[in-house]
């Protein structure tokens, strides 16, 4: 049985970008800020890929909610080797205020609507750190999960899934179709290269809004206030043991 | 043909007195000009035509416009306004494409790239290569239908600038596509395009081209390895040796030139210059020992040894004899691509050093609240915009048009940048004062990568004299023949006597072209070209024919040197008003940095105007050539030495 794979991408502010707090403290800078896929989203990519150069998968279709420029993540995943995508199309002020809840929902009717049998997520994204879709999709699904990914490979009908928990790893057996979120050490992705940049021209986006799939965007939490870390105060350097002791207890820490 | 909103209103804010008129070509590369209907435009008739010109073009078949060359018009006193509206080359599709393309060259510089140690092992690592090929990077220029990724001189310099970043790689991917395998490109056949690009895309070969010889540097026309015919006409026999191949270590592919004789009809034999693809296969081929060289340190620079080399006769390349052209064709357009490779390293390493003079405290105050370090950054945003403009304008040009013939515009942009680059990369070094130094600080690196750039692909002093006496020579012609150029003797006299008292007519309207708040600087271009003209009409005046003799140099470079700020002036406007009339981020920044430069340029090209004008014998020229003279005579420096004493 060769499956149908769906996989999310979230295009998110790049990891090497300097986070700045917008001056009205309800969200980060976006403008003019470079924005690439969540990292972990790209292993998620690279595994059903891998899949299918393994003939395990059939083919291979990226999600993405997002903006307009979600459309260049999507790209990306195409020119990464996925065969086709959906743009699931949340306007820019509405992404801000997009919850796991409500991405869960969609990648679940796309699950259904596609007959995808395994839908790969990253484990979490690098921007609100939520790391819930995967696990709330699962449950919506009624599929197993297998998160934390760091191997995976497939057996008749059922998917052998290694994750790394606390102080191991861990073997487990799903039933097919299932989620499964990846963790870092899953896979290093390819870089898209140039000729496939090209072909991935050629292959098609649709386009789509939450409505047609019947899911209600309305936020269910509201955001106060966004603000800096509190910056690091500098350190002190003391004598001996006994000092570090003693200004341990002054400062309430033993 | 469909308007871009944006660039419709681009247009329509400049056009002052003027009127749009919508030219047939390609709809999304040249959209609109203007053309102010009261004044004669001062460019040839091609343009006129094009204008004129409004049959319907089928939309399969893509047309570009032709245009006169603007710099060798310029020495006629000739200026295109054309230019003054800086091209769109790219359309929607291709835009997104480049900048797809982009992230994982990027990345893969980023992560995969150690400059370093690539400098310090002199030699760029296997996988470091191969990941360069699987990234495309072998095949941009191309056609796709060989495997390549049919890149346009204008992607071709966007990438440029990200492979700039280590000028080993930068080097190595220039060696084999901008000019080891643009041969086969430029004058190749269908057989020999088919039977070598595709290998040559996926990187599977390396590609080198190899002209120069130890006897034969600048002066390529005199080579001296030969290649004779078989008597039977299918094989050529090459031997010589070449220096100073980049990739010549390990080049799958050669382009090779060699001396061939031709037989006159008289019976005379006189040997002439022939192209040849060289397979490292064919036999007889071998390398010598990499160079150990100041910068570029892990790009592979060998001489190459041909010894009885047996080349089918299908691999001349062009024609039998036509060597040269097709040499000097590769080197012209190779070279545009510098201007915004250099400008890319050079964004770079500012910005590394203006993050430390943002940190960097002395005397209670960051370094960058020093006016001399501020001035750094200011002039060198300066040289960095022109060097961007530039080469984005020339690339503009070479895809833009029919046939563009761009070879001086090129060049300009290979001496300006490559100058540039070394002068502003030292000045960052100094930033960092003695840590820059420091070869734990990759500034010292990259001053040493740079310092090639002046020197390859045509000195410098070779681009400047070459291309400023070429396009007197053809002044000379024109002179000798008035009655063919009736228009250029014509008028001449009033204009004279104007010039004279340096208060040139400016009858061109260069800046209706721009945007209003460009318009003091559209007047100094124009001031500009004519002081330029009068220059060019002053020196043939007093030369002549022996315009372009070897003692007559320094008026040419003079004359090179006006003519490399007039197009980096022409350029930076244009841009410039590009950005404001469709608002870009920092637009009125750029028209400070484009009003900046012209003023300075303009000062530049007054007080070498002011030298052509009063000749060498009130200029310093005639004395330092009498210096340099004491110097040769006495074989080297020839001041007695400050302690000396004739007398006690």
């Amino acid at each position: 049985m060769s499956l149908r794979v769906l996989v999310g991408c979230k295009r998110v502010i790049d990891y090497a970008v300097k986070i700045r707090v917008r001056p009205d403290k309800m969200g980060v800078v976006t403008d003019g800020v470079k924005h690439s896929m969540n990292p972990f989203d790209e292993i998620a990519i690279e595994e059903a890929v891998r899949l299918k150069e393994k003939k395990i998968a059939k083919e291979v279709i990226a999600v993405s909610c997002g903006p307009t420029q979600a459309q260049e993540t999507i790209r990306t995943a195409l020119a990464m080797g996925a065969d086709r995508g959906i743009h699931v199309e949340i306007p820019a002020k509405e992404m801000e205020k997009l919850e796991p809840l409500h991405v869960s929902k969609i990648l679940a009717k796309l699950a259904e609507k596609e007959g995808a049998e395994l839908l790969i997520v990253g484990k979490q994204a690098i921007d609100d750190d939520s790391n819930a879709t995967a696990q709330m999709t699962a449950a919506l699904l009624e599929w197993p999960q297998a998160t934390f990914a760091s191997k995976i490979e497939k057996t008749d009908g059922t998917l052998l899934v290694v994750r790394e928990v606390d102080g191991g790893l861990e073997t487990i057996k799903v039933k097919l179709p299932a989620v499964v979120s990846a963790d870092l050490r899953l896979n290093e992705p390819r870089y898209a290269t140039l000729p496939n940049i090209m072909k991935a021209k050629k292959k098609k986006i649709v386009k789509m809004k939450p409505a047609d799939l019947g899911v209600d965007t309305t936020a269910h939490f509201e955001v106060v206030e966004v603000c800096d870390p509190p910056s690091r105060e500098a350190g002190i350097k003391v004598e001996d043991v006994d000092a570090l002791v003693s200004k341990l207890k002054e400062a309430g820490r033993i | 043909m469909m308007l871009n909103k944006q660039l419709m209103k681009a247009v329509l804010g400049h056009t002052c007195n003027g009127r749009v008129i919508v030219g047939n070509s390609r709809p999304h590369i040249r959209l609109s000009r203007c053309l102010n209907t009261t004044n004669q435009d001062s460019s040839t008739s091609a343009q006129v035509k094009e204008v004129s010109d409004n049959e319907p073009t089928q939309q399969s078949i893509v047309r570009k416009p032709k245009r006169p060359p603007f710099i060798k018009n310029l020495f006629l006193g000739r200026f295109d306004k054309e230019m003054l509206t800086y091209p769109e080359v790219l359309d929607k599709d291709r835009h997104e494409l480049l900048h797809e393309m982009i992230v994982p060259i990027e990345r893969f510089f980023e992560e995969q790239v150690d400059g370093e140690k690539i400098d310090k092992e002199a030699k760029i690592p296997p996988e470091t290569l191969q990941g360069l090929k699987d990234l495309g990077l072998y095949g941009q220029q191309i056609p796709e239908e060989y495997g390549g990724l049919g890149l346009g001189a204008t992607e071709y310099a966007r990438i440029a600038e990200i492979t700039a970043i280590d000028g080993s790689i930068a080097v190595t991917l220039a060696a084999h596509q901008a000019i080891g395998l643009k041969g086969i490109l430029i004058a190749g056949t269908n057989e020999q395009k088919e039977k070598y690009l595709p290998q040559l895309a996926c990187g599977e070969w390396t590609a080198a081209f190899c002209l120069t010889e130890p006897s034969s540097g600048s002066d390529a026309a005199s080579i001296q390895t030969r290649a004779t015919l078989s008597e039977d006409g299918t094989t050529w026999l090459l031997n010589g040796s070449k220096i100073w191949i980049s990739n010549g270590g390990y080049a799958d592919l050669m382009t090779v030139f060699a001396k061939t004789p031709e037989v006159l009809p008289s019976g005379e034999v006189r040997e002439k210059v022939t192209a040849f693809i060289v397979e490292r296969g064919f036999g007889g081929v071998s390398s010598g020992t990499p160079e150990d060289k100041m910068g570029i340190r892990g790009s592979n620079t060998c001489e190459v040894y041909f010894d009885n080399t047996p080349v089918p006769a299908e691999n001349v390349l062009g024609e039998v004899g036509g060597g040269f052209k097709v040499a000097m064709n590769i080197l012209n357009s190779g070279r545009f691509s510098m201007g915004s490779s250099g400008a890319g390293i050079l964004k770079k390493i500012m910005g590394w050093a203006l993050e430390h003079a943002v940190t960097r405290k002395q005397f209670g105050h960051h370094l960058s609240e020093f006016a001399m370090i501020k001035e750094k950054f200011a002039r060198m945003s300066v040289a960095i915009y022109a060097m961007e403009s530039m080469a984005y304008l020339t690339a503009g040009m070479i895809d833009g048009q029919e046939e563009a013939d761009c070879s001086v515009e090129a060049a300009i942009v290979k001496v300006f940048s490559s100058e540039a680059a070394w002068h502003w990369g030292s000045e960052c070094l100094q930033i960092l004062g003695g840590l820059g130094y420091m070869k734990s600080y990759p500034f010292e690196r990259y001053l040493r990568d740079a310092r090639i750039l002046l020197i390859f692909e045509g000195t410098n002093e070779i681009l400047r004299l070459q291309h400023a006496g070429n396009e007197m020579k053809g002044m000379i012609q024109k002179l000798r023949n008035p009655l063919m150029n009736p228009g250029f003797i014509l008028g001449k006299g009033i204009e004279r006597i104007r010039q004279h008292k340096d208060n040139p007519k400016l009858d061109l309207n260069l800046s209706d072209s721009l945007h209003p708040s460009l318009k003091a600087a559209g007047d100094i271009l124009e001031y500009c070209v004519k002081r330029f003209q009068y220059s060019v009409e002053t020196v043939l005046a007093r030369h002549g024919r022996e315009v372009a003799d070897p003692k007559n140099q320094l008026e040419l470079a003079r004359l090179a040197n006006c003519a490399m700020d007039i197009f980096a002036m022409t350029a930076v406007l244009s841009r410039a008003s590009r950005a404001y009339c469709i608002g870009v981020r920092n637009s009125s920044h750029e028209v400070q940095l484009a009003m900046t430069f012209c003023d300075e340029a303009s000062a530049r090209i007054k007080t070498m105007v002011k030298d052509i004008e009063n000749g060498p014998f009130i200029s310093n020229d005639s004395t330092y050539a009498k210096i340099a003279d004491t110097v040769i005579e006495h074989g080297g420096y020839a001041a007695e030495h400050p302690l000396t004493r004739v007398f006690w």
